[in-house]
């Protein structure tokens, strides 16, 4: 918890880098996912023109807007921001990590979402309910399981704080824990869960009777709705970057290494290229299910997550 | 009077005397309304604030004592004011000020009890509580915890005209004597056979190791009934709606507290060993309360009844961290219970404020439109905005999300689970871990709970067209809840020095304390026990994000043109709209219902496409009531009409009967 001008700066570049950089990994996903249904696909670079185009548009705000709805672009904004700044990605030298340890992070997501899901409530709208309704179904049923997976990486390191669980997995001699294999496919179905992904939601979708997410957003325009996409390009990343973090973290370096950077940037770039990869290949041979196997999709991940802090307990301890 | 006690006792006793006065004043002017609401209520606010702060002032002090003259003849009554009373008083104190100042605006005339009797119910309940806090013998003890059962008791059935409030105090009467008699039979087991039952004598009395587990499973029994554990938790989500709101509040933040201040006085003081199977029985048995409290809370439509199921929860949530305390100190980790048990005191007090905080904000709310049922409800940011930004605070801390007060204890308890694999059990180091899982589902669903409480009553469009007139709270209402948000984020943002105080209540009890570990790093981060371990920091965390919300709102104004518009919402594009298609409160509880549906009992009446008039009715109800209580009434009744056999109605066969118990007795007394 030293504070180093090296680790001030690091922690200021990483939390911007990944925040510009965010549209990018969706441009690229969206890239992939087109290629491996034969279409050619909008560019790479298709985000920001989309986040461009609706900051010249004129808002359009429904009457009975209250300051909430108004307010939460800039909440869950903000709270993408912090996720992204306590996710260690290249160094683990992150003086404002130690504000937020695992638990919290989950804490910024719930924050973030309970946020908009607020927000969807509150034009009044059947769709803005059903989204918000739906959103809360699976973060609860995905919050356990994603919890299981941090208390498992967590009782290898002794640790809760993401910086200390990273440096204990990246840093050791090289093993492979039993217990980490069955968490990464929790985390896996997690992931696809939390962010709106096939096969519980589908992000391209304005079908009424199957979205998730894009119904709690629908009334949201212009300025408003590209901080929210903006912001869901923030997590996603920052989700990618902490299954990374997790279960791929070699090449990370800890404090005072800097000479270690361009490697640490290459392996985070090509760690990062394959997660979209997989990613849109995973999107694109799975189907989207009914809302209601969304419990035991999740239920799934959360027996996977217990089974991985047992089978820690059992073979490992 | 044998021993004069040092100032913060005797501040607290006047604070009891003074709320015993005020409740004569209100008995003797019934019926000035205007005296009642804006000079005694107020009053009693003073008096608990000033009790608050003796406490406080208490809470580093050696214990004091003192022997008061009253009661009977040989037994006076012993009072006592040592870390963990002084801390729950503190409680009692800072939570019931906000209640009282909010009820001088609350209390209308025109409501079944004339406001000063039920001046004097509140503050005979007030006082029985702190007289239940600071009793150092099971005689004082018994007669504060029963004066404090009559007292809510005659304040639930304020609105007696109506049968189902009549039979809600019923019930809550009956389960509190339930309780009551276990608490009773738990003190007589713990002195000992001694026959002395002062808690000074408890303590020196070594129980061998089962009539220790007896006097537990007591206690168990007896304070969750009071706390609301399962399965004695029904009178609940029935007693609470049926009471005003600041007595639902007082109830809810503050009574169920002193039901977990019993427990604590007597496993960890009165007790001196702690077997590790208590533990886990306390902790499996809050563990189910949490999550069967909260899957009923996502299940109601009345507003108050799903704060009642949501106490369930928390209480449930409190008895865990108990639990795992009790598990760590039978196995000498001294360090680990402490952080289990601050967790749980951390918890007691963050219920405290934010329950009182909603069941507050709810009262308003049915003041201002006279509905409880979430589905008429709706919009009401825009007509009282005041009381929707305060209850948006405490939907966030109760919902458990940083940087708010709830977080910060949940996350100690996360952590004190996390310490579980050090257990020497080698099935417990296992299954604790693992457990955590159900604590962190009830959390995740409290916030879907929340989500639907606040969205429900606060957002959308008015589902009514009664509710355009809903006024914003007056001035006392005002102040009172306001006193309780500033509580529920400065509990939450300063965790620090909140645990700083604490552990002179773990000290007491355990012997151990965290502060020096948990401010290692300064005030600003909490590292329960060490940095390297796990921190958090709720103030950078806060900080952090409002700069961040700053930072891009300047960044938008900066660069983006501002031009906004108002129109219809779009919602897909359909135009013929109307407030009931949003959810209400079944409709969003509707999933909940589906994934647990074995835990309810669901009826459901459903129109066919016919009906010219078509009804939707759905009633999800209890599995408990049968399981347990109506099998327990059915034996009541086939016990009571075994009685009524003896009971024949004729002078001469009593007379028989005496005649027999005579030669009886003679026989063995010879």
């Amino acid at each position: 918890m030293q504070l180093t001008i090296s680790g001030l700066l690091y922690q200021t570049i990483q939390s911007l880098l990944l925040v510009l950089v965010a549209p990018l990994f969706l441009g690229w996903v969206n890239q992939c996912r087109a290629w491996f249904q034969n279409r050619s696909g909008p560019g790479l670079f298709q985000p920001y023109r989309n986040l461009l185009k609706l900051v010249n548009k004129d808002a359009v705000m429904a009457h009975g807007a209250s300051g909430l709805f108004r307010t939460t672009p800039y909440v869950l904004f903000a709270c993408m921001w912090l996720a992204a700044g306590i996710v260690p990605v290249l160094a683990t030298d992150l003086p404002y990590a130690p504000a937020a340890d695992v638990i919290a992070l989950v804490g910024v997501f719930a924050l973030a979402r309970v946020f908009l899901a607020l927000a969807a409530m509150d034009i009044g709208t059947a769709f803005g309910s059903l989204g918000a309704r739906r959103e809360m179904l699976v973060a609860f049923l995905a919050e356990p399981a994603l919890l299981m997976v941090f208390f498992t990486a967590s009782l290898i390191s002794h640790s809760t704080s993401l910086t200390t669980i990273v440096e204990t997995l990246a840093h050791r001699e090289f093993v492979v824990y039993p217990s980490m294999a069955f968490a990464a496919v929790a985390f896996l179905l997690v992931f696809l869960a939390e962010n709106a992904r096939i096969p519980v939601d589908n992000p391209a979708t304005h079908l009424e009777l199957t979205m998730i997410h894009e119904a709690m957003i629908l009334e949201y325009s212009a300025r408003h709705l590209a901080l929210i996409e903006w912001a869901v390009a923030i997590k996603l990343t920052a989700y990618t970057a902490i299954g990374i973090a997790l279960f791929m973290p070699w090449g990370v370096i800890e404090a005072g290494h800097w000479e270690g950077l361009p490697t640490a940037l290459g392996a985070f770039v090509a760690k990062l290229l394959a997660a979209g990869l997989g990613l849109a290949l995973l999107e694109t041979v799975s189907a989207k299910m009914r809302i209601f196997r969304a419990p035991e999709f999740l239920g799934t991940a959360f027996l996977l997550g217990v089974l991985g802090m047992l089978i820690r307990f059992l073979l490992e301890s | 009077m044998s021993q004069a006690g040092p100032l913060p006792i005797g501040i607290i006793l006047g604070v009891i005397v003074f709320w015993l006065g005020i409740a004569l004043v209100g008995l003797a002017a019934q019926r000035r309304f205007r005296l009642v609401s804006q000079v005694l209520f107020p009053l009693g606010g003073a008096g608990a604030l000033v009790l608050a702060g003796a406490a406080f002032a208490a809470l580093g002090q050696a214990p004091a004592s003192l022997v008061l003259p009253l009661g009977l003849p040989d037994l006076p009554f012993h009072l006592r004011l040592d870390a963990l009373s002084a801390f729950f008083l503190v409680l009692l104190g800072g939570t019931s000020f906000a209640i009282s100042i909010f009820s001088a605006g609350y209390f209308r005339q025109a409501e079944g009890t004339p406001p000063g009797l039920l001046c004097l119910q509140y503050h005979m309940f007030l006082a029985s509580m702190a007289g239940v806090l600071l009793a150092d013998d099971a005689y004082l003890f018994m007669v504060a915890w029963e004066t404090m059962a009559l007292s809510s008791y005659f304040l639930v059935t304020t609105n007696h005209r109506i049968p189902e409030i009549r039979w809600a105090g019923f019930l809550y009467l009956l389960i509190a004597h339930v309780g009551a008699i276990a608490i009773l039979l738990c003190f007589g087991a713990m002195q000992g056979f001694q026959g002395d039952y002062t808690f000074a004598a408890m303590r020196q009395a070594h129980l061998s190791g089962f009539w220790a587990s007896v006097t537990f499973l007591l206690a168990l029994f007896g304070f969750g009934a009071k706390a609301g554990l399962l399965p004695v938790h029904v009178w609940l989500p029935e007693a609470h709606p049926a009471a005003p709101s600041p007595v639902s509040a007082m109830m809810s933040g503050v009574m169920l507290k002193t039901a977990v201040y019993g427990l604590l006085r007597v496993t960890f003081d009165l007790l001196d060993t702690q077997l590790w199977w208590w533990g886990v029985l306390a902790l499996g048995l809050g563990l189910i309360t949490a999550l069967y409290g909260v899957m009923f809370a996502a299940v109601q439509a009345d507003m108050k009844r799903l704060l009642a199921y949501s106490s369930v929860e928390n209480i449930g949530i409190i008895v865990a961290g108990v639990g795992l305390a009790i598990v760590f100190r039978a196995y000498g980790m001294n360090t680990l219970s402490a952080l289990a048990m601050t967790a749980a005191l951390y918890h007691c007090l963050n219920h405290a404020f934010f329950k009182s905080l909603l069941f507050l904000a709810t009262g308003h709310v049915l003041h201002a439109t006279g509905e409880r049922n979430l589905g008429k409800l709706g919009g009401l940011i825009h007509r009282m905005p005041w009381v929707a930004i305060i209850a948006l605070v405490g939907t966030l801390a109760i919902a458990s999300l940083p940087p708010l007060n709830g977080f910060v204890s949940e996350w100690l308890l996360l952590q004190a689970f996390l310490f579980s694999p050090d257990l020497p059990n080698p099935y417990l180091h296992m299954l604790i871990p693992s457990a955590a899982g159900a604590l962190v589902l009830a959390a995740a669903l409290a916030g879907y709970v929340m989500v639907k409480f606040y969205g429900v009553i606060f957002l959308g469009r008015p589902r009514e067209d009664k509710l355009a007139q809903a006024h914003d709270a007056g001035n006392w209402e005002k102040a009172g809840l306001l006193w309780l948000a500033a509580g529920c984020l400065l509990l939450g943002i300063f965790p620090v020095y909140v645990i700083a105080q604490l552990d002179f209540v773990t000290v007491d009890l355990i012997g151990r304390a965290l502060g020096d570990t948990a401010g290692k790093t300064g005030w600003l981060f909490l590292t329960p026990v060490a940095p390297e371990r796990a921190s958090y920091s709720p103030l950078l965390f806060l900080v952090v994000i409002a700069v961040g919300v700053g930072f891009t709102y300047w960044m938008v104004r900066m660069f983006y043109h501002g031009r906004l518009r108002r129109g219809d919402p779009w919602d897909c594009g359909y135009p013929a709209q109307t407030p009931r298609m949003q959810d209400t409160a079944e409709g969003f509880g509707q999933p909940i219902r589906q994934i647990f549906e074995p835990f309810f009992v669901i009826e459901r009446e459903l129109p066919t496409p016919f009906d010219g008039a078509p009804r939707y009715r759905m009633t999800t109800r209890d599995r408990l009531w049968h399981w347990v209580y109506l099998p327990v009434a059915r034996l009541a009744e086939r016990m009571t009409s075994l009685v009524a056999v003896l009971q024949q109605g004729r002078i001469h066969v009593y007379l028989m009967y005496s005649f027999g118990t005579l030669l009886l007795l003679l026989l063995f007394a010879r």
